[in-house]
């Protein structure tokens, strides 16, 4: 008999299943690929097979435009890989499609989380804790100091600034896949039903959303609309479209940003962001360290983000723990 | 931001503004928050506040290793040092660290977190800081920690505080400035008069900064020279001399106090004045004439220092060429007549040391012409061209039309080539505003290179930045962050004032006061000048 997780294997380019001979989340092409999560650093294009949610390969479908080779697993739902190994994928409450990937072999067990968070989002269904023998678990957000506020407070934030300048719009930056539809869905349960204007690049994915269940309201081109009807609403998009061309044809928009990073204020001052808006798609450390707990592995292998920190409080809570260092992932938007 | 309908006592209130500050560019904005803060905040909170914005507090007791002893009994410090080295600063690291209780005390006003903090020792602080700290929450934490260790850091300085002053209370700024260095926080007295409508504090026994007078640029105006005096106008910096009540200070244009850098002249003016001059390096050291002043460049080395070695006093002497004389013991001559002002600096040279003063001499001339003749041969480096001050203007703060004018000499022209351009910020914060560019090493057609010599971002209007922008996009080659690097191919014709060595750029040189002068959409490239041209000029 092989020794004991000696079949699954982290290498540089992705985790490997050995024997049914894929890979989760590569970040090069592989014949067989798991996917937790539809951003581009977990979802790359061109795989032979890509095996996740229903919701995970529709937003790859509309990236990558081809659904060659794609396998659904429903959330709950178990898939028998080749050698002896089930996958079955759970909800990470990450973005919508989501899901950690259970693996089950020869009587022991992974969880590989993929991106998480443990707080409500009315875009993806909750974050389930699985019992498992080795957690590898993401650390975006891997350092004490990072405390995400309820979101409540930063929609109110926002609201509050939009009402003390009528003459002018927010511009709120956030990830296209996943934060831009929540912001959007959380100023919705606030209580805002003004129109919502969207950069070009976000309008596909909010439609995708939206098709999926998600209510996201009226929602209008900017580049449909004329500067005047823009004052005194709200703008979302992509954060690279912050500080460039696209944004003057706005009415003297207040520069908001919706990311994990902006509890930091130079963070926000390097972005030119005058409204920073503390919203996290990822775990803050007081969840990473819950969920740790929770599911209470044997063995904890940390990947991308800081590690290190992570580390040292497996350490000093007497927990079993390793860094992977896995390439080709990417957090700085988020 | 959170509002108050009435006072803003509490620390939190501070930390919005604080907070506010920190993610506003627009100094307009900047200076709206604060003085709406100012009207809303009662005394001597307000006080308190401005002085922590305009860095005057001091608490010996909270230092930057203080607050880390602290986070390191209450976090593991390798938790600590990782948090830390992300963030880059201790305070905020503290402020979003800080365990905070579960029911916090009732907030303190900026008074009182100012008294406990003033209050505190080396032994007490260990116990007395983490109490205030429970009674705030994150932002709160960050404004008292940046307040008690006297580094706010917001992006706003001291003349802009005061001119926040002068607005939230409808007040001239120059009267701000002249009372404002002879009182102490929480400038009761300021208020007092400002907002309350007092008398104007008494500063006479001060040693406190007037608002200087200013001059406009000459441009086409043509003056008689039986109604204007003209002097050199040097290339140092402009200073204000003041001694009162026994003590000298001396204060640059914008008002600070630059006492500490210059230490060699705080004991040489022996009676009460304010003078008005330019603050000078002797060049002898650098081979010019014996009672010479050197270039700029010696005077930068003395610039910004907090503390000034013997060597740096040996090799770099300080002293001031005066211009002119405002207050000179107890009678304010202000209102006096240039001649007449004149006639009393000229007389009060025998009074001081030659060591550190000499008298800033009148150019003659008979006629404008001739002084334009005069103008033109002038190559000395530490002339930076004319003054001419009409012979019956009182000094008075600020600008006047009509009264000084300043008649700089011809800037230096050179043909650059754009290498790399930086997206600016604030109103052009989407543009690419800022360039770099550089001049040949050689035959430009045998292969030689583009060494940066300047970084300039004025002397384009509006429609010229958006056509660079525009020549920046389709020309890219290569991007690092917010800097494009192009395939150099626009020249620009470049204005400055001199050429220095320098070890900062790869060509060895740099300009001073480098602006763009023409676009040069059809100049080639390889016409553009090289670095030997520009080396010629330097004049160290």
């Amino acid at each position: 008999m092989a020794a004991p997780f000696s079949w699954i294997r982290p290498e540089p380019h992705g985790i490997h299943v050995v024997p049914a001979d894929c890979w989760i989340d590569p970040s090069r092409p592989a014949d067989r690929a798991l996917v937790t999560h539809g951003h581009a650093d977990h979802a790359r294009g061109g795989h032979g097979q890509t095996v996740a949610t229903p919701e995970t390969l529709a937003i790859m479908k509309l990236r990558y435009a081809t659904s060659d080779g794609a396998v659904p697993v429903a959330y709950g739902e178990t898939i028998r890989l080749q050698g002896g190994v089930d996958a079955t994928y759970v909800p990470a409450g990450h973005v919508l499609g989501s899901a950690q990937i259970l693996l089950e072999h020869a009587g022991e067990r992974v969880v590989v989380t993929g991106d998480y968070k443990r707080r409500p989002d009315p875009t993806c269904p909750p974050f389930q804790v699985v019992p498992c023998d080795i957690f590898i678990t993401e650390a975006t957000f891997g350092l004490p100091l990072f405390t995400h506020p309820p979101i409540e407070t930063e929609m109110a934030k926002l609201m509050e600034r939009l009402a003390a300048h009528p003459d002018r719009c927010v511009l709120v930056g956030a990830y296209a896949l996943g934060k831009a539809q929540r912001v959007i869905a959380e100023l919705r349960r606030a209580g805002h039903h003004l129109p919502i204007y969207l950069h070009g690049a976000m309008e596909k994915m909010c439609r995708l959303y939206e098709e999926h269940g998600v209510d996201l309201g009226e929602l209008r081109l900017v580049s449909d609309a004329k500067k005047d009807e823009i004052r005194g609403h709200v703008v979302v998009c992509p954060p690279s479209a912050l500080n460039d061309r696209w944004s003057r044809r706005l009415p003297d928009p207040i520069t908001a940003m919706a990311s994990g990073w902006m509890r930091v204020r130079q963070r926000a001052r390097q972005r030119n962001v005058e409204l920073p808006l503390v919203i996290s798609d990822h775990a803050d450390w007081h969840e990473l360290t819950r969920t740790i707990r929770e599911v209470d592995a044997a063995e904890n292998w940390i990947t991308h983000g800081r590690e290190d920190a992570l580390l040292r409080w497996c350490q000093l809570h007497q927990r079993r723990a390793r860094a992977l260092a896995l390439v080709g992932y990417e957090d700085e938007d988020d | 931001m959170r509002r108050r309908t009435r006072g803003a006592t509490l620390m939190e209130d501070l930390a919005a503004l604080i907070d506010a500050l920190v993610y506003t560019r627009s100094r307009n904005e900047k200076l709206r928050l604060i003085a709406q803060y100012l009207r809303a905040a009662p005394d001597p909170d307000r006080g308190w506040a401005l002085a922590a914005l305009t860095d005057g507090l001091d608490f010996p007791a909270v230092k930057s290793s203080t607050i880390r002893a602290l986070m390191q009994e209450r976090i593991d410090p390798v938790l600590w040092t990782l948090s830390r080295d992300f963030v880059g600063d201790t305070a905020e690291t503290a402020s979003l660290l800080w365990p905070a209780p579960e029911n916090a005390p009732s907030p303190p006003t900026v008074t009182e977190a100012v008294a406990l903090l003033a209050a505190m020792t080396r032994k007490s602080v260990q116990t007395e800081l983490p109490r205030l700290l429970d009674r705030l929450d994150a932002s709160g934490r960050y404004a008292l920690l940046k307040l008690a260790t006297g580094a706010m850091r917001v992006g706003i300085s001291s003349r802009l505080a005061k001119t926040a002053f002068a607005q939230a209370f409808s007040v001239e700024v120059e009267a701000v400035e002249e009372y404002w260095h002879g009182l102490a926080p929480p400038y009761a007295e300021l208020f007092a008069w400002a907002a309350g409508g007092a008398e104007p504090p008494d500063i006479r026994s001060l040693p406190t900064f007037r608002p200087f007078m200013l001059a406009h640029p000459l441009e086409e105006t043509v003056v008689d020279m039986a109604d204007y005096a003209a002097e050199w106008k040097w290339d140092g910096i402009r200073v204000q001399l003041v001694r009162a009540g026994g003590e000298t200070r001396i204060y640059s244009r914008s008002g600070d106090d630059i006492s500490a850098s210059f230490p060699e002249l705080l004991d040489v003016l022996p009676f009460a004045a304010v003078l008005d001059g330019e603050l000078l390096v002797r060049g002898a050291h650098q081979g010019g004439e014996e009672g010479g002043a050197a270039s700029f460049n010696a005077l930068q080395q003395r610039l910004g220092r907090k503390a000034v070695s013997k060597t740096m006093l040996a090799d770099y002497p300080a002293f001031v060429r005066l211009y002119d004389v405002l207050l000179l013991e107890d009678e304010d001559l202000r209102e006096m007549a240039w001649t007449a002002r004149r006639a009393r600096l000229e007389a009060l040279m025998a009074r001081l040391p030659g060591s550190h003063f000499d008298l800033s001499q009148v150019v003659e001339a008979a006629s404008f012409e001739d002084l334009a003749a005069i103008r033109e041969r002038t190559r000395d480096d530490a002339i930076e061209g004319l003054m001419l001050k009409r012979r019956d203007s009182p000094y008075v703060a600020g600008r006047r039309t009509g009264l000084w004018y300043k008649w700089k000499r011809d800037p230096l022209l050179v043909d650059c080539v754009l290498m790399y351009a930086q997206r600016g910020s604030g109103k052009r914060s989407s543009f690419y505003s800022d360039y770099t560019f550089g001049c040949w090493d050689g035959d430009p057609d045998a292969g030689a290179e583009l060494l940066p010599v300047g970084k300039a971002y004025s002397g384009f209007t509006d429609e010229e930045l958006k056509r660079i922008d525009r020549h920046v996009r389709t020309h890219t080659v290569n991007r690092f962050g917010p800097v494009r690097e192009t395939d150099r191919s626009l020249v620009f014709e470049v204005a400055f004032d001199s050429v220095h060595e320098s070890k900062r750029h790869k060509s060895g040189l740099a300009l001073r006061f480098p602006r763009i002068h023409r676009i040069r959409w059809d100049k080639p490239v390889h016409e553009a000048d090289r670095i030997e041209a520009l080396r010629a000029l330097v004049r160290d």
